[in-house]
């Protein structure tokens, strides 16, 4: 192999690229979303109800699909869950709503949940038809910290029961991890910002973009300024390995990469190496390793510190990746970062002794933490909360990847979003019992 | 494989297979190839008398009631009587017998209440060599407005009076084709028998209207912005049809009565279901209408597989579940059923406990020891076959009798509460 890296752009023509990054699962058509809705049992105490972490009432929503009322089915889902339309396409629904349909014991394929939601919901967002009036005005203020999932949640619920709010963002676009960090083949055609659209939409919703928590805002000011607070602020540092060689050149973490990829306008610039090595078994992982693969990528490797079954992706997520020419390889920790000033490979330890892996790439996607926050406790890197996701301070709440009961999900961080928001209602109306 | 050369009035036909008279038996080409696919016998398109062609409307003459999947459930028509000259008529069913002869060929008829038009009109029709006359007593639209059709059917006397006409004027056989459209079937069963038919052939279409158009709040589908009441007929149809035929062939007076079924025939079970209460042949319309002919493979495969497999004879077929349709009143009492689901085979959905619990007896659990778990309580269950309908697992939820086999009967004649009883 040559001594300089081959990491360059223009690896695939525009066309192989855009099929590369095409929906993952394409939508529905009414033919076969009404086949689909027939399949529903409609079942009592619905296991896949049980399984949503914001509680959708699923074969209510599916049963409005079948009578061909889209509104109401969507009334039913954005009504739990605002973000509907994104955790249609991003929710690993293989190990929530649709691994708890009985249409699995019956016959191994389960209702296509997430498909029916994305039908349902589509068009509703797509022509911003408000569904939930705001309440009158209460005359209160909230600020919302972090426009991600569990912020836009929380300012939605809000704007809905009469608040004001103003959301401050670090970054120039709200969204967070699903505008910065998804893959690219599950929200195409910036449904993100589509999607934000139509949440802010609803009205009473101010967004305050590049207004980072620490530097250009104050917790404590907040709290003078308003009456409540909501910090949905993620994790914003990524872990580091703490391994030799990890300051080396083309050692890149996963996620500032994604953000590049999914700001990009024209993917044929966006240079990648020939061989890319990701360290990690999560979610962030396998969206870097296929996304690697889909950009041109000769060979990707993905390599995780444990077995298959301890990885946080889930087996459809494994199988996409190995589907997409990733090779899997397990319980290899890394030990060091090769090169000199630029990588050309990561030695792992196996239990059958040393692994090399030639690289011109690394990427980092071994989880990410907190930023260094002053006022709400925290325990173990997370903001610590209650059942209300209150924190430790006076009027602030948190939700989100930034407290403990996070899960790397937007559909959970959405419900976080929610559940605070309702308590926030309740105690800016001084219903609070304490 | 079982024979299955079938026997009706005297009429042989490869299979008992007889397509209804309706829109897929009204022209030469049609019948040719629906002989071509196999079908055993048809029943043409209903003539009218010589004179100026019917007319039929120009928008929509069908409606359906689709499942989700598109899947046509139940059908309707306002299409009226053949309206192509008689005598086109009956230069093709003259030649179709000739080309087909050992298939069933039937002339359905339907003619002014004047004694005259039978008259003059049957003879002509038997001249071209078909089998039989189906007297048309049951279309329920627009020729019923006309004083025929249904407007027959419904009268038992009319009935009567002009089956009499058709036998003086006929001498090949003469089948009643009744209407649904009555409160019981027996008085028109047995007026046809009193006027001297050889058979009767029922259900004819029922009175529909098929839904609204949910965007101009019209009644759907309409002529111009109107619309009338068709006749519905197809799957949905079979439950009704099948009452029906069993009530006559069950009746002392009507029993002997040769029976064509005719309702939502759609596969080989459908006519198990109507040999079995007492039809001896079948006749098909909407099954083909939606599928096209090609359906009569799986009917004849299907019905003589199922003969092999009960070792029976096509003959042995008909009639041998009439012995179990009886009156509510003559229902053993006694008798106690209760559910029973199959653990290994339940899904965990719950429909069972739910309809129960919000319809019924509250007699199936959800929970037990903390687990989702479905299972009868036989204390409540009135063995009411609920659950067992709503399970969406063939064979998961069955019924298993509790009472003693060996026990004393007992029905409502009987009963202690009923103070009629007779014993």
């Amino acid at each position: 192999m040559s001594d300089s890296p081959d990491i360059r752009s223009g690896r695939l023509g525009s066309d192989e690229l855009a099929a590369n990054f095409g929906d993952l699962h394409p939508p529905l058509s009414r033919s076969e979303a009404l086949i689909e809705a027939d399949r529903c049992y409609f079942c009592f105490d619905a296991p896949c109800t049980a399984a949503c972490p914001t509680g959708i009432d699923i074969p209510a929503f599916i049963q409005k699909i079948r009578s061909d009322n889209i509104r109401g089915s969507a009334r039913s889902i954005l009504g739990e869950n605002i973000m509907g339309g994104m955790c249609a396409r991003v929710c690993p629904t293989e190990v929530l709503c649709e691994e708890a349909c009985v249409r699995n014991t019956h016959e191994e394929k389960p209702v296509e949940i997430g498909l029916l939601q994305r039908y349902a919901t589509d068009p509703i967002i797509k022509d911003h038809i408000q569904l939930f009036p705001r309440a009158a005005a209460s005359g209160k203020t909230v600020a919302v910290v972090g426009g991600g999932p569990a912020g836009l949640s929380c300012a939605h619920r809000l704007a809905m029961l009469g608040h004001d709010v103003v959301v401050f963002n670090r970054d120039d676009k709200i969204g967070g991890l699903n505008e910065y960090g998804i893959a690219a083949y599950k929200t195409v055609d910036d449904f993100a910002q589509t999607e934000i659209d139509y949440i802010l939409s609803i009205g009473g919703i101010e967004v305050r973009k590049n207004c980072a928590l620490g530097t250009d805002v104050m917790l404590d000011e907040l709290c003078e300024q308003f009456d409540a607070v909501f910090l949905g602020i993620g994790l914003g540092q990524s872990n580091d390995l703490g391994i030799e060689g990890e300051d080396k050149q083309g050692v890149v973490n996963a996620i500032d990469y994604i953000a590049e990829l999914r700001q990009a306008d024209d993917l044929t610039k966006l240079p990648v190496g020939s061989t890319v090595v990701v360290i990690g078994g999560g979610m962030t992982a396998i969206d870097i390793a296929v996304q690697s693969r889909h950009l041109g990528a000769e060979q990707v490797h993905m390599v995780y510190r444990r077995g298959p079954d301890d990885m946080s992706a889930s087996a459809f997520e494994q199988a996409l990746a190995q589907t997409s020419g990733v090779t899997i390889h397990h319980r290899a920790p890394p030990k060091r970062i090769l090169g000199n000033g630029h990588v050309t490979g990561v030695e792992f330890e196996t239990d059958a002794g040393k692994l090399v892996l030639f690289a011109d790439m690394v990427f980092k996607a071994i989880g990410q933490r907190l930023s260094a926050i002053e006022g709400p406790v925290t325990k173990n890197g997370r903001i610590v909360i209650d059942g209300w996701h209150r924190t430790s301070m006076d009027k602030v709440w948190a939700g989100g990847d930034c407290v403990a009961e996070g899960d790397d999900l937007t559909v959970t961080a959405v419900q976080h979003g929610k559940v605070a928001a309702v308590d926030i209602d309740r105690y800016l109306r001084g219903q609070d019992d304490g | 494989m079982a024979d299955l050369t079938s026997e009706f009035l005297g009429i042989t036909s490869p299979n008992p297979f007889w397509l209804a008279s309706a829109p897929p038996t009204d022209k030469a080409y049609n019948v040719n190839r629906a002989f071509e696919a196999g079908w055993g016998g048809a029943v043409w398109k209903t003539l009218g008398e010589e004179g100026p062609p019917i007319v039929n409307v120009s928008g929509p003459r069908y409606g359906a009631l689709h499942s989700n999947e598109r899947r046509v459930i139940g059908f309707n028509n306002i299409e009226l009587i053949t309206d192509r000259p008689l005598q086109t008529n009956l230069d093709e069913i003259r030649q179709i017998k000739r080309d087909w002869p050992d298939r069933a060929l039937v002339a359905s008829v339907m003619l002014p209440m004047t004694e005259k038009a039978w008259k003059e009109n049957l003879p002509r029709i038997e001249d071209t060599g078909c089998d039989a006359f189906e007297l048309n007593f049951g279309c329920p639209h627009g020729m019923s407005e006309r004083g025929m059709g249904s407007a027959v059917g419904q009268v038992p006397e009319y009935i009567q009076m002009a089956t009499e006409w058709a036998k003086s004027a006929a001498s090949i056989p003469v089948i009643v084709k009744l209407t649904p459209n009555v409160t019981n079937i027996v008085p028109p069963a047995k007026a046809a028998l009193d006027g001297g038919a050889d058979a009767v052939s029922l259900i004819n279409t029922i009175n529909s209207i098929m839904r609204v158009d949910y965007d101009t709040l019209t009644m759907y589908p309409t002529t111009d912005g109107m619309g009338t009441h068709g006749g519905y007929c197809g799957e949905a149809v079979k439950p009704i049809a099948l009452n029906m035929v069993a009530e006559i062939a069950r009746t002392r007076e009507t029993g002997a009565l040769p029976i064509s079924g005719i309702g939502g025939v759609t596969d080989w079970r459908d006519a198990v279901d109507f040999l079995a209460l007492g039809a001896s042949n079948v006749q098909v319309c909407t099954a083909a209408m939606v599928y096209g002919f090609k359906i009569i493979e799986d009917l004849v495969d299907g019905l003589s597989t199922f003969l092999d497999d009960k070792g029976i004879a096509l003959q042995d077929l008909i009639g041998k579940a009439v012995p179990s349709v009886t009156d509510w009143q003559y229902l053993n009492l006694n008798y106690v059923e209760k559910a029973v689901i199959d653990q290994d085979l339940c899904i965990k959905c719950g429909r069972c406990h739910v309809v129960c619990e919000d319809t019924s007896h509250q007699a199936i659990t959800h929970t037990v020891n903390g687990e989702r778990h479905f299972e009868v309580i036989d204390d409540e269950c009135v063995g009411c076959n609920l659950c067992v309908s709503v399970c969406p697992v063939d064979r998961c939820i069955t019924m298993k009798q509790t009472s003693d086999p060996d026990g004393d009967k007992l029905n409502w004649t009987a009963h202690p509460n009923n103070p009629m009883r007779t014993s």
